[in-house]
C-alpha cells in the first residue's frame, strides 16, 4: 500500500483498523518530502522529523486506547499564513523570515486538538498576494503536473495556496489548509487536480491567520476528495470569541452531506461566466459538468449575474485598500525585519522596502492611493457599491437556484515565466473565483478532467451563505461522475 | 485618472515604502496599467446603492470587561528586533 | 461678558472649540483583554492584540460601550443606535497597528450640550458636536537615551472617548469653565477619572480669531494640553500670535502646534510636518455596533443625578442659595456628604457648617472629603444638638474642634467637657447678679442712656457661665433685670 496516496478518510480507517501506524504514515510522508520538496518547493519550512515522529507516536498511543481525535495521526501541510506556536511563520515574506509566533491560530489549534500532525508550513505568494505562488521570498512552488507536450516546462501551482495544493497533489501531505481571499484555495486546487473548499466568510475564525484583506480572507481545506474536505472543515470551522467577524452558528455535520442525493436540486449556469476567449477545453468541461449533474437528477437553470465582469476590478481596489492598512504593522519595531536608520521615517521606509516583495509593495501603493484624500469616492467607495451589486446578483440567483456551476479558472496551470511582467493578465486568473469571495458565499473546486496537454481542470460550485452542505452534495455528485483518478508526473507514489 | 511620478512619491511616503528613484517610472507605468484596467468600473451605475463593507450581517458581539491577557513582555520581546530594558526602541523622535 | 483682543486694527474676537480625549474607566482595554491600570511596569499591560502581532483581531469591550452611552446621556446627547468603527491610518512609533481604530463617519454619540457658568454668575450653553470611541496610543520616552526614543505600549489600546465641542467658546475663561464642567460630569458618571496629570483627560484646542461679524478664519490646533490653566494660557497666547500675524499682513497657516508652558508660547510640531492623509475607511475586522434601545433606556434609568439637577434640587429641597448649592455639588463626594448632614435637618445650617467650618478644617489639614476626620453622621448629630438646645452655636465650634482632633462623638465631648448649655434660669439670674455687681460703673453708664452696653452685659454673663448659657434666655433675663432694677 502506498501510504502517500490515501485520502484522509482512508488513512483514518487504516489507523483505526491498525492496518498501519501513524508513525509509518508519517514516515512515508517525511520520505516523500525529503525526495520531492527540493524540486517542488511546496514547503517553506518542513517541521523537524523527530518532532513529527514523536507526535505520530503519541497518536498511535491514542489509537491504541481508542481515544483518537477526528484527525488523529493524519499528516497535513499548513499554509505558512497560519501562525503556529514555536514554528516559524513567514507569510512567504522576507519581512517575517525569522518570525516564530508565540501563539497558535484558532484553526490550527482545532486541528491539533483533533490530533492532526503538521508536516510543515507550505509555500504561498507573499502575504497571499498572487495567483501562482511565484511571489514568494522563498522561491516559487513548482506544479507536480507536467504538460504532456512539453514536460520540461515548469508550471505554476496556482496561488496563493500553491504550496498546499502541490503538496497534496504530489503526495507530500494527505491534505493541507489554505486561505482564500479571491480564489487562493480554489484556483491552485484546480491547477493541481485536487479539491479546494472556500467556506462561507465567517465560517472559520481568522484569528492567528496573517491578514491580507480582512473582509475577504477565509480559511478552508485542500484535499484529495470532497469527503475529506467535509471532514476537515468540520474540525476547522466554528465560533471564536476572538474574531468579531466569525459566525456563532453551530457547525453542521458536513460529512453527512457528502454522497447525498442531489435529485431535484436546481443548478444555475451563469451566462456571464462565458467570457470572451474562454478556452474551448474549459467550455467543454463545463458542458460535461452540466450533463453529469443533469444525469444525477439536477435541474439546470440558466441564470444571470450581470455584474460579474466588475468583480475583478472591484476586488483589486478593495483587497489592496485593506492590505495597505493591514500591513502597516510591519514597521520594524516589534517583530520581523528591521533595517536600521537614523530617523524613524527612514527606518520605516528602509524596512518596508527591503521586507516586502514587488507585488506586495505594488498592492500597498494601490491601496494607499485608492483610500487617499480625493480618490476615496472614485475608487474605494465605488468598489464597495459595486460589491453590493455583485452580492445582489447572487441573492437574486439564489432565489431560483440552489447552487451555481462554473469553471474554477479560465485556463489550466501556465508556465512559471508567463504573466510575470503583466499584473493585469495575472489578475485575470481570478475572474471566476473573485465574485464568490466578494459575496462571501461558499465555493468548492472539484477536479473534473484533463485538458489535451494532460493538465487538470476544475469545476466550481458556489452555494448560498452558510450552505456548504448543498455545495458538498453537488460536489460529491460531480466527483463521482468525473471519477478523476489521474496523478501528477511528480508524485510520491510513483513507482512505489 | 492617471498617476504622475510625483504622486507615486507622495503615496510611497504615506505608505512608508522607500522607493528607489530609478524604480519610480516603472512603478508609475505598472500602476497606471492596473488603474486603467480598473477604470472600467466607471460604466457601472451606482446611484442609491449602499456601500458594502463585509458580508457578515450580524451585529457586533461584545465581550465582558475582564482582564484575560497581558503580562507577557518576555514572550513579546522574544520576537522584537531591538529592545532596551523594558522598552521597545526606535530612532530618537523629535516632537 | 465679552473677551476681545485689542489689536492695532481694532478689536478681535476669539473662536475656540475643544476636542477632549477622556480615558474610559474600565478594567480592560477597548479591543483586548489587557489591563488598563495606571503606573504599571512598562510593556506589561500589553497583549498580542495591543502589540498588533500578525493575525490578531479586535473584540470590543461591552463596558466601554456602556461608558460611552452613559457619557452621551450625561451630555444630553443623541445616542446613535447604529455606529461603526473606522481605521485612521498613520505611522508612528506609539501606534503598533499603523492605524488607530476610531469612529469617523458614524460615531456612537451625536449632538449634545453642556451648560457652563461663568464668574459673573451667567450661564451659557456650549454645543457638543459628537462623542466617539477610539483607541489610545502608547507612550514614547525621549529622555532615556541620546539616540533612541523608548516605547511603552501599556496605554496602547485603552479606550478613549473623544468629545468634540462646537466652536462656541469665545473666551479663555469659557474654555476653563467648559473643561471643569465636563470633568465634573464625567466624574459624576464614573466614566473617566478626569485626572489631567496622569493624562486621563487631555485637550486639543482649536483656536482662531476674527473681527466681529466675520466668517471663521483659519484655525490652529494645539495638541495635548494637560491642565485647565494651560488650556486658558494657550488660547490667550495663540490668539495673540494669530492677531499679530494677521495685522502684519501675514497668513495664519492651518497646522498642529504644541503649547510650551515654561516659555508661554505655542510652536509648530516638527514631527508631523507632512500633510496628513489618514485614509479613513471602515474597519473590516469589526461589524457595525448595533445598540438595543432597551439597553440605552436601562443605562439612562440608572444614571446618577448629575450636577445641574442636583444643584437645583439642593436649592429647592434644602432652601440654600444657588451659590452654596454650586459649591456643594462641585464634587460628588462633597454633595453626598452634605446631603447626609442636611437630610431631615436645617439645610442652611448644614450648608454653613460644611462650606465654612468643615472646608476650612479640611483645607488646613490638607485633607479631602473622603479623608475627613469628621463623618457626615457625626456632624449631623452635632447639628441636632444645636437645634435641640443642648449646645449653642459658640460651644458647637469648640465641640467641632474636638471632633476634628479626637474623632469622638459630640455627645461624648459635651459630656467629657461639661459643655451642656445652661437653661436653668436660676443659674443665669445668679450670673447676672454677679456681673452687675462687678460692673457697677458700666451699669451706671447704661442707666444714663448708653444702650450699647447691653451687648457687653450679655457677653459678660456668657463668660460667667463659660459660654454655656442659652443666649436667648440670657437676653430675656437681662432685659427684665435692667428694666426692673
Amino acid at each position: 500500500m502506498t501510504l502517500t496516496k490515501l485520502t484522509l478518510t482512508e488513512a483514518r480507517q487504516g489507523l483505526v483498523a491498525r492496518t498501519f501506524s501513524a508513525r509509518e504514515l508519517v514516515q512515508a510522508h517525511l520520505d516523500a518530502i525529503e525526495r520531492l520538496n527540493p524540486t517542488l518547493n511546496a514547503y517553506i519550512t518542513p517541521c523537524p522529523q523527530s518532532d513529527v515522529l514523536k507526535a505520530a507516536d503519541a497518536a498511535d498511543e491514542r489509537y491504541k486506547h481508542q481515544k483518537a481525535g477526528r484527525m488523529d495521526g493524519l499528516p497535513i501541510g499548513i499554509k505558512d499564513l497560519f501562525c503556529t506556536q514555536g514554528i516559524r511563520t513567514t507569510a512567504a515574506s522576507a519581512m517575517l523570515a525569522d518570525f516564530i509566533p508565540p501563539y497558535e491560530s484558532t484553526v490550527t489549534e482545532r486541528l491539533l486538538k483533533e490530533g492532526a500532525l503538521f508536516l510543515g508550513k507550505t509555500n504561498l505568494d507573499e502575504f497571499a498576494m498572487g495567483s501562482a505562488t511565484t511571489n514568494s521570498a522563498f522561491g516559487p512552488t513548482i506544479n507536480p503536473w507536467k504538460r504532456a507536450d512539453a514536460p520540461e516546462i515548469a508550471l505554476v501551482a496556482g496561488g496563493s495556496s500553491g504550496g498546499s495544493s502541490a503538496a497534496v497533489a504530489a503526495g507530500l501531505a494527505l491534505a493541507s489548509t489554505g486561505t482564500d481571499t479571491g480564489g487562493s484555495i480554489r484556483q491552485p486546487a484546480a491547477y493541481c487536480g485536487i479539491v479546494g473548499l472556500k467556506p462561507t466568510y465567517g465560517r472559520c475564525s481568522r484569528w492567528g491567520i496573517i491578514a491580507y484583506a480582512s473582509s475577504l480572507d477565509q480559511a478552508g481545506p485542500m484535499t484529495r476528495s470532497v469527503a475529506d474536505a467535509a471532514l476537515m472543515l468540520e474540525v476547522m470551522a466554528g465560533a471564536d470569541s476572538r474574531d468579531s467577524t466569525c459566525s456563532p452558528r453551530p457547525v453542521p455535520a458536513f460529512h453527512q452531506a457528502v454522497g447525498k442525493s442531489v435529485k431535484g436540486l436546481r443548478v444555475g449556469i451563469p451566462s456571464e461566466y462565458r467570457v470572451d476567449g474562454l478556452s474551448p477545453e474549459i467550455l467543454a468541461l463545463w458542458e460535461q459538468g452540466i450533463t453529469w449533474l443533469k444525469e444525477a437528477g439536477c435541474e439546470i437553470v440558466e441564470v444571470s449575474l450581470p455584474h460579474t465582469r466588475y468583480g475583478l476590478p472591484s476586488y483589486y481596489i478593495i483587497a489592496p485598500a485593506e492590505c495597505s492598512s493591514n500591513l502597516a504593522r510591519y514597521d520594524g519595531i516589534r517583530f520581523g525585519l528591521r533595517k536600521d536608520a537614523p530617523t524613524l521615517d527612514e527606518l520605516y521606509e528602509k524596512t518596508r522596502a527591503a521586507g516586502f516583495g514587488t507585488e506586495v509593495r505594488r498592492r500597498i501603493l494601490i491601496g494607499t492611493y485608492v483610500l487617499s484624500a480625493g480618490y476615496y469616492d472614485a475608487y474605494y467607495l465605488k468598489a464597495q457599491k459595486v460589491r453590493t451589486l455583485i452580492m445582489r446578483d447572487f441573492e437574486h440567483a439564489f432565489n431560483t437556484v440552489d447552487v451555481l456551476l462554473t469553471p474554477t479558472a479560465p485556463s489550466a496551470a501556465f508556465a512559471q515565466n508567463d504573466n510575470v511582467n503583466d499584473p493585469v493578465q495575472m489578475y485575470l486568473n481570478d475572474i471566476f473565483t473573485v465574485p464568490a469571495s466578494l459575496a462571501g458565499t461558499p465555493a468548492l473546486s472539484v477536479p473534473a478532467g484533463l485538458n489535451k496537454a494532460g493538465l487538470p481542470l476544475g469545476l466550481q460550485i458556489i452555494g448560498r451563505h452558510f450552505d456548504e452542505e448543498t455545495v458538498l452534495s453537488i460536489g460529491s455528485a460531480l466527483e463521482k461522475a468525473a471519477g478523476f483518478t489521474h496523478r501528477p508526473t511528480l508524485y510520491a507514489g510513483a513507482g512505489a | 485618472m492617471s498617476l504622475t511620478p510625483e504622486m507615486i512619491k507622495h503615496i510611497a511616503k504615506l505608505a512608508r515604502i522607500g522607493l528607489d528613484p530609478s524604480d519610480i517610472d516603472a512603478t508609475c507605468h505598472t500602476l497606471n496599467d492596473i488603474l486603467g484596467w480598473i477604470d472600467q468600473l466607471a460604466e457601472v451605475r451606482i446611484d442609491d446603492v449602499p456601500p458594502m463593507v463585509g458580508t457578515e450581517t450580524e451585529p457586533l458581539r461584545q465581550r465582558e470587561d475582564t482582564i484575560t491577557e497581558g503580562n507577557c513582555r518576555d514572550s513579546l520581546f522574544s520576537c522584537a528586533p531591538e529592545t532596551s530594558g523594558p522598552f521597545y526602541t526606535v530612532p530618537r523622535v523629535v516632537e | 461678558m465679552t473677551y476681545v483682543i485689542e489689536g492695532q486694527t481694532g478689536p478681535w474676537e476669539i473662536v475656540v472649540g475643544l476636542e477632549v480625549h477622556a480615558q474610559v474607566i474600565s478594567e480592560s482595554k477597548l479591543f483586548s483583554g489587557a489591563a488598563t491600570a495606571f503606573g504599571a511596569e512598562p510593556n506589561t499591560q500589553v497583549s498580542l492584540v495591543d502589540a498588533a502581532f500578525p493575525g490578531m483581531l479586535p473584540v470590543i469591550n461591552r463596558a466601554c460601550v456602556a461608558q460611552a452611552i452613559r457619557t452621551g446621556l450625561g451630555l444630553n446627547a443623541h445616542i446613535n443606535l447604529q455606529s461603526r468603527f473606522d481605521r485612521k491610518n498613520y505611522f508612528y512609533a506609539d501606534l503598533p497597528q499603523g492605524y488607530q481604530i476610531s469612529q469617523f463617519e458614524h460615531p456612537i454619540v451625536g449632538a449634545g450640550r453642556i451648560t457652563i457658568e461663568l464668574a459673573d454668575g451667567q450661564t451659557r450653553d456650549i454645543g457638543i458636536t459628537r462623542l466617539h470611541l477610539e483607541q489610545d496610543a502608547g507612550k514614547l520616552l525621549h529622555d532615556q537615551d541620546p539616540s533612541h526614543s523608548f516605547v511603552d505600549l501599556n496605554r496602547a489600546g485603552v479606550a478613549l472617548m473623544e468629545i468634540v465641542s462646537e466652536p462656541d467658546i469665545r473666551a479663555p475663561e469659557e474654555a476653563g469653565a467648559y473643561l471643569r464642567k465636563l470633568r465634573q460630569i464625567l466624574r459624576y458618571l464614573g466614566t473617566c477619572d478626569g485626572n489631567m496629570e496622569e493624562g486621563s483627560l487631555r485637550a486639543d484646542v482649536n483656536v482662531s480669531v476674527r473681527k466681529a461679524g466675520e466668517a471663521f478664519r483659519t484655525r490652529c490646533e494645539i495638541k495635548n494640553v494637560n491642565s485647565i490653566r494651560f488650556v486658558m494660557q494657550a488660547i490667550e497666547t495663540e490668539a495673540l500670535r494669530q492677531v499679530t500675524l494677521w495685522e502684519s499682513g501675514q497668513e495664519v497657516e492651518q497646522e498642529t502646534r504644541l503649547f510650551d508652558p515654561s516659555r508661554g508660547e505655542t510652536r509648530a510640531m516638527r514631527s508631523k510636518e507632512d500633510a496628513h492623509d489618514y485614509r479613513y475607511f471602515p474597519d473590516p475586522d469589526l461589524l457595525p455596533l448595533v445598540l438595543e434601545q432597551e439597553w440605552v433606556d436601562t443605562l439612562k434609568a440608572t444614571l446618577p443625578e448629575l450636577p445641574d439637577a442636583k444643584r437645583a434640587r439642593f436649592q429647592s429641597e434644602y432652601g440654600i442659595t444657588f451659590y452654596d448649592a454650586g459649591v456643594l455639588v462641585a464634587e460628588q463626594a462633597v454633595a453626598n456628604y452634605y446631603e447626609n448632614v442636611a437630610r431631615g435637618r436645617d439645610g442652611k445650617l448644614a450648608a454653613a457648617w460644611v462650606t465654612g467650618d468643615l472646608f476650612g478644617a479640611l483645607n488646613k489639614r490638607g485633607a479631602t472629603i473622603e479623608t475627613s476626620p469628621v463623618q457626615a453622621a457625626t456632624l449631623g448629630r452635632m447639628l441636632d444638638l444645636i437645634t435641640d438646645g443642648t449646645i449653642n452655636g459658640k460651644i458647637a465650634k469648640e465641640v467641632f474642634e474636638d471632633m476634628l482632633e479626637t474623632g469622638d462623638e459630640p455627645d461624648a465631648i459635651i459630656e467629657r467637657k461639661g459643655l451642656r448649655q445652661v437653661t436653668d434660669t436660676g443659674v443665669i439670674e445668679t450670673a447676672i447678679t454677679t456681673v452687675l455687681e462687678k460692673h457697677a460703673k458700666e451699669l451706671e453708664d447704661y442707666r444714663n442712656g448708653k444702650d450699647r452696653l447691653f451687648g457687653f452685659f450679655v457677653g459678660q454673663v456668657m463668660k460667667e457661665t463659660k459660654g454655656k448659657a442659652n443666649p436667648a434666655l440670657v437676653n430675656e433675663a437681662l432685659k427684665a433685670r435692667l428694666k426692673s432694677s
